[in-house]
């Protein structure tokens, strides 16, 4: 049934996407996809939890590369986009 | 569990301030504030993380800082022309770090059930064609290796065999996945080498699309990911850019005139057109005093700025010239077709950058629609997306790609550095119109020119 249940978040999230995104103008397509780096290094709250005690040397040091590289995208993809999005001003 | 419950309400709390900071990015006046919102869900969703019980704190501090360090030094110090370039590396780096964290789950398991099996080679295979194809595109953009397509003979088989395997490695694991590591690792190599062999056979000028459906890759092996920890927020945020990279990928094949297919297969771009062929006749040049006394004379310009205007780094001189048009009472816009630049959206940030505000930013549907009331449009690094052959000559290769109608408005001045072909190498029946007037000579001198003339005028 956590197939299923999964599953089924999945698809909505799909769905919702498309509708949010298909809303951005063009004009902010690029901070778009900077934006979406960065959300996409959501992988990092699965890397933390898997960064334990008592977990096999291997596994850690997966796990903490996978974090530095994640954190990568979320500090770097909001800072970018932020840096972006402070530039588009409206008319004085 | 009590615990539980806390952290996983939070992760609730942070996709709604996800999908809220995507919702205000539909302006640009809410758009700042909105990636703030989706980072304090993030920073939320960090920090309830990290009440699980028994993590090791002293090591992914470590990781933290290292990723820390690079992101911000990376955000703060890249140029703006660079992006496309800082996208397809963060791509890269999202694919991987769900390829890692697939890796890091099966080693401490080992022994997985037939579903997280199948989602574990799902990562492993989205998550590293993600990687290496991005690691590809960057150089290609960064122009380290040739940004032409790479051709071979048999492409299509290697790669169809390089699918077979993956397919077979997939089942071989998730028949025994206990035993299985060296498939695991197999399946990882596969991976990577697909992504390389999918990507270098595109061309430069199809690197926005790569870009925007690695996007989409990213997201969705972080989503994958998700179903390998069996964690929601995972799947709802990767899911979110799946859904991204998936529309821009098609806004960007449609403003191309291309189905996906036959960018990822084709290796358009390494085909030149005959030179020489298309459209022939007399071009009208003008000088710097002409061009002047035309728009000094209109109620409105539109400036049509191709990537070119940002190579001649002209953007800054042009947003001068644009002050100053609008001083003397003409209605400035700037016509930005979706292909201009090197990623979706970029001509806008360079725009952006040089202090254009972004209400004279106007879409290609906005103008088309009202072109034949612009006086003047400018033209300036731009060729094949304002060729009016893409609309009537069925023989062009663009015939069929949307275009700015620049010819539709009462005077057309094209600045140009000389009459070759741009960069498909298709010749424009622009140029000859009689509507037409060419300014010839490098755009930033050219438009400092005019700007002088301006300056001495008033």
């Amino acid at each position: 049934m956590e197939a299923i249940y999964l599953t089924f978040v999945f698809m909505l999230s799909i769905f919702l996407g498309f509708e949010l995104i298909s809303k951005v103008p063009s004009t902010l397509h690029t901070p778009l996809m900077s934006g979406s780096n960065a959300i996409s290094g959501i992988t990092l709250i699965g890397a933390l939890e898997s960064v334990k005690h008592g977990h096999e040397s291997v596994a850690v040091i997966l796990g903490v590369l996978a974090v530095a590289l994640a954190t990568v995208n979320v500090v770097g993809g909001y800072a970018v986009t932020d840096r972006m999005l402070a530039m588009f001003k409206k008319k004085a | 569990m009590n615990m539980d419950l806390i952290i996983n309400f939070s992760y609730v709390v942070s996709a709604i301030l996800f999908v809220f900071g995507l919702k205000m990015l539909s302006s640009p006046a809410t758009a700042r504030k909105g990636n703030m919102l989706s980072a304090v869900g993030m920073l939320l969703a960090i920090v309830v993380t990290l009440l699980y019980a028994g993590l090791d704190y002293k090591w992914i501090a470590l990781g933290v800082a290292i990723g820390s360090v690079v992101g911000v030094v990376a955000a703060y110090r890249v140029q703006m022309t660079s992006m496309p370039e800082m996208v397809a590396l963060f791509n890269g780096f999202g694919g991987l770090a769900s390829l890692l964290l697939a890796w890091a789950e099966y080693h401490q398991t080992g022994e997985l059930s037939t579903f997280i099996a199948v989602v574990t080679m799902l990562t492993v295979f989205i998550g590293g064609v993600t990687f290496s194809g991005s690691m590809i595109a960057f150089a290609k953009l960064a122009e380290l290796i040739s940004s032409k397509a790479v051709i071979f003979k048999g492409q299509h088989i290697v790669n169809g065999a390089i699918l077979l395997g993956a397919l077979a490695a997939a089942i071989a694991f998730v028949m025994a996945p206990a035993s299985s590591y060296p498939v695991f690792i197999f399946m990882a190599v596969v991976a990577l080498l697909f992504g390389i062999t999918s990507v270098i056979p595109i061309g430069g000028a199809d690197m926005p699309v790569v870009i925007s459906l690695l996007n989409s890759y990213s997201g969705l092996a972080a989503c994958a990911a998700g179903f390998v920890v069996n964690n929601n927020i995972l799947i709802v945020a990767g899911a979110l850019v799946g859904a991204s990279g998936i529309i821009l990928t098609k806004i960007m094949c449609k403003a191309m005139n291309r189905s996906l297919g036959n960018v990822l297969f084709s290796g358009f771009g390494s085909v030149i057109q005959a030179k020489g062929s298309g459209p022939q006749g007399e071009v009208r040049p003008a000088t710097a005093e002409d061009v002047y006394y035309i728009l000094e004379a209109a109620d409105s310009v539109a400036f049509v700025p191709g990537y070119g205007l940002a190579v001649a780094q002209a953007q800054h001189v042009v947003q001068e010239l644009g002050e100053l048009l609008e001083q003397n009472g003409t209605e400035v816009v700037y016509a930005i077709h979706p292909v201009a630049g090197r990623m979706p959206g970029h001509m806008n940030v360079l725009l952006a950058e040089a202090n254009v505000p972004y209400d004279q930013l106007v879409e290609m549907d906005e103008i088309n629609p009202r072109m034949d009331s612009v006086d003047v449009c400018v033209v300036i690094g731009a060729n094949d997306v304002v060729n009016p052959a893409a609309l009537d000559d069925e023989s062009s290769p663009i015939y069929g790609m949307p275009i700015i109608e620049t010819h539709r408005a009462k005077t057309v001045i094209v600045l140009k550095r000389s009459m070759n072909p741009g960069f498909a190498g298709i010749q424009n029946a622009l140029f000859f119109n009689d509507n037409t007037r060419m300014y010839f000579g490098d755009a930033k001198a050219s438009i400092q020119a005019l700007v002088a003339e301006f300056k001495s005028g008033n």
